[in-house]
This record gives structure tokens, sequence and C-alpha cells, in this order.
């Protein structure tokens, strides 16, 4: 057997139990591949349980390794990091529990606390350096690991009480759905709930627009000019106070 | 490549784990170098290079790999080889090493230390393989010797000449796992001495010390999750007299216990009578 058809035979073991590389084992065979053969599993079990923390806590040992067993069956990993192992686990989970929306929802807050974590590294832009901007043009830039998730369920309290050790609240639908945005502040990975107008807002950042077209988006029939100024103020007040913006153009 | 040659550095060091970050950062650890997980560095930003960054100013840093997977017969990934050369450009590492084995083919990853066949064909992979990494990489590799709990029925011949041989036509350095000998010798019944008398042990740059776990079934499973075993140690023994003094580490990479539990446990080590007698 030459050394690719011996490797996959050793992978088809590892994945699927294939029992055609036995004979090229020396003295009892079986015991032997089972080590590597739950090896993998436990290892990427494992990695599941750090990346997935408190969903882990929320599901239990029992619900959380028989998921995990699951999306491992199901999942095979391609890349040289462990670090993207992750991908996915949230879509499994919303497939296993499709009724508790906040299983799946906390993963995937998880997952992009996870990635925001150790994403690219910027410097945000403080209040101070704010001087002889024209505002109506400005193009504001976010950070690298900005992300937003819309979500159906009471998840980020139950992620924040599981974080400060007390008992998470029993899960519920949100009267209506809310969308958290996650980002780094400095070395630490951030989560926030926003509104309709803040979404809108980021929503046209990011796709190029500028800070002009983000106080049109703002203005209504409800709201008087001055009113959207202050509107415009806060939002950009609370994204640089939470490192937000890495430059403005 | 700019240096075939790897100086013999002489210390004592542990395997740096999140759980003591901290410790390493706040306090002056009385360690001579600190090894640490390549992977867990290649990563775009945040907290793992900032404390990377912190830890090289005050430590000497040697990089240890899990990923290169050098034993790969379709070959190695050059995206996560460039990110190594990108890691170890910006830390400069006393070294870098990885294992004799292979983890992945054809997409697929175990994440796991897979066992070779010690081949002729395997060899002459292997050897395109390293040589291929330490051009990448710019400088020569260690690679360390692996735990295995399965050998194969047409191995051509001993793990040990194997790793001889690789050293003679890559130029690479070793890394001598004594616990992993002790675990492959129980394991598939060889002799440990012998092993240590097939290496070119001047080829040793580093050596790591750890523990493990008796499975079930009988097989010495590689679990760095306890204290370094009096049969390790004593084969220490033998490997120091042999090696004279070579950078020396506890690996622990499981139930890891407070900093100054492995801070004693290195000083074992520091102070055994054979260093001495070395």
């Amino acid at each position: 057997m030459n050394l690719l058809a011996l490797q996959r035979g050793v992978r088809d073991h590892i994945l699927r139990g294939a029992p055609h590389v036995e004979s090229a084992i020396r003295s009892e065979a079986a015991p032997r591949l089972a080590v590597y053969h739950n090896a993998y599993r436990m290892q990427l079990l494992d990695c599941l349980r750090d990346t997935y923390a408190k969903t882990h806590a929320w599901l239990g040992d029992e619900q959380f390794d028989a998921a995990g067993l699951s999306h491992i069956e199901a999942n095979t990993p391609h890349s040289w990091t462990l670090n993207v192992y992750g991908r996915g686990f949230a879509h499994t989970l919303a497939q296993r529990y499709p009724r508790d929306a906040e299983v799946a929802e906390l993963a995937a807050l998880e997952w992009m606390l996870r990635r925001a974590f150790d994403g690219p590294d910027s410097a945000s832009v403080s209040a101070d350096d704010l001087c002889e901007i024209d505002w109506e043009q400005a193009l504001i830039r976010f950070v690298p690991t900005l992300r937003m998730t819309s979500v159906v369920s009471n998840c980020a309290a139950i992620w924040t009480a599981i974080s400060e050790s007390r008992t998470p609240p029993p899960a519920h639908r949100l009267e209506q759905a809310a969308v958290l945005r996650v980002w780094r502040q400095d070395l630490s990975p951030r989560f926030r709930s926003i509104g309709p107008d803040e979404l809108c807002a980021i929503i046209i950042a990011m796709d190029g627009g500028n800070f002009g077209a983000i106080c049109s988006s703002l203005a209504t029939e409800e709201r008087p000019e001055t009113d959207v100024a202050a509107a415009a103020g806060a939002l950009l007040a609370s994204w640089l106070q939470d490192g937000l913006i890495t430059a403005i153009d | 490549m700019p240096s075939r040659s790897i100086a013999n550095f002489q210390g004592f060091g542990l395997g740096l784990r999140p759980d003591h970050y901290n410790d390493f950062l706040e306090r002056r650890v009385g360690v001579d170098f600190v090894e640490v997980i390549s992977e867990n560095f290649l990563v775009d930003g945040g907290r793992p290079l900032r404390v990377l960054e912190r830890i090289r100013e005050r430590y000497c840093v040697a990089m240890h790999g899990v990923s290169m997977s050098v034993g790969s017969a379709d070959g190695l990934n050059d995206d996560y080889l460039q990110r190594l050369k990108i890691l170890a450009d910006r830390v400069q590492p006393l070294w870098v090493s990885d294992h004799l084995c292979w983890t992945g083919l054809e997409g697929f990853n175990s994440h796991d230390l897979l066992p070779l066949p010690y081949t002729e064909e395997a060899l002459d992979l292997v050897c395109a393989n390293v040589h291929h990494a330490q051009e990448v990489l710019q400088r020569p590799l260690l690679l360390e010797n692996p735990s295995s709990y399965m050998t194969f029925t047409h191995d051509e011949m001993s793990e040990w000449t194997f790793l001889a041989r690789l050293c003679r036509r890559t130029g690479c350095f070793l890394l001598l796992d004594i616990n992993n000998i002790h675990v492959s010798a129980s394991n598939h019944g060889f002799d440990s001495l012998a092993y240590l008398d097939g290496l070119p042990l001047e080829c040793v740059r580093q050596i790591h010390l750890a523990g493990h776990s008796r499975h079930a079934n009988g097989l010495l499973i590689d679990t760095h999750d306890q204290p370094v075993p009096d049969p390790v140690w004593q084969l220490y023994g033998e490997a120091a007299l042999r090696c004279g003094d070579v950078a020396t580490m506890i690996e622990r990479d499981d139930d890891i216990p407070p900093l100054d539990d492995l801070l004693a446990e290195l000083e074992l080590a520091r102070s055994k009578p054979w260093r001495r007698a070395a």
C-alpha cells in the first residue's frame, strides 16, 4: 500500500470507520485505530465547547455534546486552523431546536464575538480627532470587526447572565425582532442592541453613503429638522464612545 | 537560506498557555524561554498577538506548530507556511518546530498528529516537504518525534532511523519529546535507549517533558494532563547524559495547574543530579 492509499484509508477510517486500512496496521488494528477515531471527535468537540462556552452552559453537557457530535459527523474540518471549525454550528442548532430560537441565536452571537476577538486590528477615532470635517460629505469607516445579527429571542440577556455567573432568565421571544451589533473595542469583543434608525445608518455608511445620506435617512414626517440633527449627533457620539469608527474621510 | 544552523540554546522553559498569560506578563517568571503554539497566534489581530508581543519583550520564545503536516502525501499548505513565516519574522523565535506526522489529506484536516509509515517512499516525501518548508520559512526546522498508537506492516525502518536520515538529508534539527519516546516504546514494544542511541543527538536542540495516561485497552496515551512521571524522568536522565545541556521544557496542555506548580516541576529538571554528571 503506497503512502497516499494508506493515508486515504486512515482518513476514511477516522471519518466513517471504513475497515480497509486495518490490514496495514501491525498488531491488533481495531483498538489502535479506535484511538485516532475517538481523538478526532473529542478534539473537535473540545473546540466547539470552547468556542460556544455559553451555549454549552445553556444546553448542559448532554444536549450540547449530542448536538456537537451530530455537527462533527456532518461537517468535516478543512482548514489547518481549528479557529474556523465552529462556523455553521448555529445552523446545526437551529435545525435541532427549531422551536427554541434562543439556542441558535446564542450560538450565533458567540461565534460573532469569537470572530471579533482575533479579527483585524484597527485604530479608533476619538472625539478629539474631529475637526475641519465637511459633515455633509463625510464618509464614516467602521472597524473591520463590526458585524450585525438579527434576533427574535432574549439571547443577549441569556449571554450576559451566563457571563456574569448569574442564573439566566427563561428564554422568550421578543415582541419584535431586534438587531445586535458586534464589534471589538481595543481588545474586548462587545455587542449592543440597536434600533432601526441606527441599523439603517450603519448600512448606509457600510454601503459607502455619506453622513448627509445618514441624516436624510433619519428625517421623517414626525421628526423636525432639529431633532434629525440631534439624532445624527447622538448616533455619532455613541459610535465614537464605542470605538466603532476607524476613520472619517 | 541564510543560515543552516541553529545555535544550541541552554535553558529551561515552559509551554505558554492562556491560563498563565497574566502570570508571565505581570511578573518576571523564572524561565529561560517559553514555547508558544504557533497556530494560537496565526490570527489577524486582537488580544493573542498583543499578548505575544508583550511576552516577546520579556522572554525568549520558541514557536511550536501542530499544523504543518510534513507527512501529507499531497504536500504542504502554502497559505499556512506563508502565515507562519510572517509570524516567525515578527517574533524572531529561537526556532520553529513541528511534528513528524501528517494531519490531513486532500482538504481533510484531522487536527490530530497521525503516524507515518516508515518507508523509503515516506522518507522521500517528508524530505521534500521539509526542504520546501525550510525554503519558505528561510530557517531550518526542528521536528518532534511523535507519540503513536499504531505502526504499519510495511514499515521498512525504525522511527529513529527515519529521523536520523531525515536530519541528514534536510539539515533539519530535532525536538526530542521524552514522553513520546516512552509512550511509543510502551505501545509498540521497542527499547527507549536503542531509540536514543539511534538518533543523531547532536541535532537535538530542544527537549519536551510531559505526562501521559493509560487507556483501558492498555495503550499509553499522550495526554499531557499530568505531572512528568518517573519513567519519563528516568529516560530524560539518559537523554541528558547523552545530549548535554539542551533547552528543556515541561509541556502541559490539559488540567493546567497553577504556574508555580509547573515551575516547581521544572526545577526538578534543572536540579536533577544527572545534569551535573553531564
